[in-house]
């Protein structure tokens, strides 16, 4: 529960395609505390994956590029890291967890076998002594008979034992901070609650911060702190998880909510449920002023004539809207 | 029936074995009737020759102008040729030559290609570029010609290093496995152009593993299937280039019965011995159709798309 252990500030990732430069991340600044959980929402697109994955430099550069901006992890720059330094990083103090559970997995070698690598890899552990840590590891994360099923193949375990052994495999290095992407969008909803809750007990249990990757807002009420909320390349709103759902300012986040389907309201009003008009503007060239700005019903003409900072609209909630305190009223 | 499950079919089974991708091949690869017999017709030639000269023990090179072009008899099974050598001796000790030719020129051809496509399925662009158009280059050159023009120039040269048997041995197997490396090279190259983009290599990436460590233990042992495949055809056409150069008078020296040297010195004497040449052929037609069914077993077997 100490200090800054990430700070990711004006990150700038772009790519080189044929049509031109799309912006992908346009200015990012996230911050994650030692054990602490922070969300970050978005809808496709939005470059939450992108943000994500460059934190460990895992997108292709080229085309990527990471055009401006700082990631400090525990105050050392990871822009400028070379490759060897990276990889000494990855999994051993930052684990990633993916979103295919089905893919993810290589098919030849046994799950045992694959956390066994990593363990060796980062550890330098003997081979016996790497399996047994795998298999104390499946059993962390909850794997029936994990002491034997270390043996087996990825193509014998269900979607979501297999999302169990991509965090188990991921944690296995005991990382300060595990980078969940989507972990629960390829499994069915019984399964996702389930690998949530693992989620918190791993974090829990373990102590580590958790950055969570996701686009939908009931995962994030159920797990997070912190919630960024991220739209076209860039962050539109920052506050508690509480404060969010109770006071959302942006114009974007209060849409996000209304779009969750309720239950309680259902039954009593005859209503449809509320969606966002329009769609995400193009990265390649987007628009001036407030991205947001043509989807807004609030939007006037101030909104298209410059970029809306993001800046504290009360302590501790920032928001990147010129007209939050009267929208949010 | 609805509503009704039998109990048996319920009832645990116990601790069912685990079966790794390996064990799955070998499972698919038996229902493969015709490559499981190819593949016993293939090990019995293969055990035939490596100890077939040591319980036939008629020497090879022993001259009986008595027995001359001989049918076959109980004294030489498969007969003899003009010098009254008898043929099963020298098909058994020249099968030995045929098939280390095969294999080994497979095994160079394997290598060279894997490494050619690797190292292009992995860089990209320019230099995935040269080595394609290098691909093609050698795709595209005559290669009897070329193999004839070859050993023609370097033959007397190696020879005189590393002695005559060695010396052609070592100039077949290069120049064969030299011109069969292109289509394992174009194979590699598109597995690992798609093998590269799968999550489990982003995972692995992500977990920490370097570049080397990826291409030897994610992304090559995926690939392996389809190469293993072209491999097994490659040994047959390894072992129909040595018998073409060997018939062509360009293989191994007289004193070397390789199967397709015994072919050339037949083909004079086809009218009145035709066993001569008949057995030798036999014996690279089976060896050569055998593989290619084994081949093909292992095609189905190792394709994931077909699950049966």
């Amino acid at each position: 529960m100490s200090g800054r252990l990430l700070e990711i500030s004006g990150l700038k990732v772009h790519f080189r395609t044929d049509d031109g430069m799309v912006r992908a991340v346009d200015g990012v600044d996230i911050g994650v505390d030692g054990g602490e959980t922070v969300c970050v929402v978005g809808e496709s697109g939005c470059g939450k994956t992108v943000t994500a994955k460059t934190v460990l430099k895992l997108i292709d550069m080229p085309p990527g590029k990471i055009v401006a901006g700082s990631i400090l992890w525990q105050g050392r720059d990871l822009v400028p890291l070379p490759p060897v330094a990276m990889r000494a990083i990855r999994s051993k103090e930052i684990g990633f967890i993916f979103q295919e559970p089905m893919t993810s997995l290589n098919p030849v070698y046994t799950v045992g076998d694959q956390i066994a690598e990593t363990v060796r890899q980062h550890e330098g552990m003997s081979r016996r002594a790497a399996m047994d840590r795998a298999a104390e590891m499946l059993s962390l994360v909850n794997i029936p008979n994990a002491s034997r099923r270390v043996h087996d193949y990825p193509h014998q375990f269900s979607g979501g034992m297999r999302q169990r052994v991509m965090i188990a495999m991921a944690l296995s290095c005991n990382p300060k901070m595990v980078i969940a992407d989507e972990p629960t969008t390829a499994l069915d909803v019984t399964i996702q609650a389930q690998i949530l809750d693992l989620l918190n007990e791993m974090k829990q249990r373990l102590g580590m911060a958790v950055l969570l990757i996701t686009h939908a807002m009931g995962v994030v009420a159920e797990t997070a702190q912190r919630v960024i909320v991220m739209y076209a390349g860039k962050v539109v709103e920052e506050a508690t998880v509480h404060e969010l759902f109770a006071r959302p300012m942006h114009p974007y986040t209060q849409g996000l909510i209304r779009s969750i389907p309720r239950l309680d309201l259902a039954a009593t009003e005859h209503r449809r449920l509320e969606a966002i008009p329009g769609t995400v503007p193009s990265l390649l060239n987007p628009p001036v002023g407030c991205r947001f700005a043509a989807r807004c019903r609030h939007a006037t003409a101030e909104c298209s004539a410059a970029e809306p900072p993001l800046r504290e609209a009360v302590p501790g909630h920032k928001v990147a809207c010129i007209h939050a305190e009267a929208i949010a009223a | 029936m609805a509503g009704s499950i039998p109990a048996s079919a319920t009832a645990s089974a116990p601790a069912r074995p685990r079966i790794g991708p390996w064990e799955e091949a070998w499972r698919r690869f038996r229902k493969h009737r015709l490559a499981v017999v190819s593949a016993a017709v293939l090990l019995m030639l293969i055990l035939a020759v490596l100890v077939g000269p040591f319980i036939w023990r008629v020497p090879i090179d022993e001259i009986d102008f008595t027995a001359r072009l001989q049918g076959p008899s109980w004294d030489h099974p498969l007969g003899t040729d003009d010098l009254g050598q008898d043929l099963l001796a020298r098909i058994l000790y020249g099968g030995r030559i045929s098939l280390a030719v095969g294999f080994t020129a497979m095994l160079v051809a394997v290598f060279l290609g894997t490494f050619v496509g690797a190292v292009a399925g992995m860089a990209g662009g320019k230099l995935d570029a040269a080595l394609m158009w290098l691909t093609d280059l050698f795709l595209s050159l005559p290669q009897l010609p070329l193999l004839l023009l070859i050993i023609y120039l370097f033959r007397d040269s190696l020879k005189d290093v590393v002695g005559p048997e060695m010396g052609v041995f070592i100039l077949i197997v290069a120049v064969i496995g030299l011109f069969n490396w292109m289509p394992v090279a174009r194979l590699v190259r598109a597995q690992f152009f798609s093998l590269r983009e799968k999550e489990f290599v982003e995972a692995a990436r992500a977990l920490g593993a370097s570049r080397l460590r990826l291409v030897m233990r994610h992304i090559l042992p995926n690939a392996l299937g389809p190469v293993i495949v072209a491999a097994t055809i490659d040994v047959a056409a390894a072992i129909i280039a040595e018998s073409t150069l060997s018939f062509l008078g360009l293989g191994f020296p007289p004193d070397i019965p390789t199967w397709g040297r015994l072919l050339f010195d037949a083909k004079d004497n086809l009218d009145f011995a035709p066993h001569w040449a008949l057995f030798p052929g036999l014996a690279i037609f089976l060896t050569v159709v055998s593989i290619n069914f084994v081949g093909d077993g292992l095609r189905d077997a190792l394709d994931p798309r077909r699950v049966k």
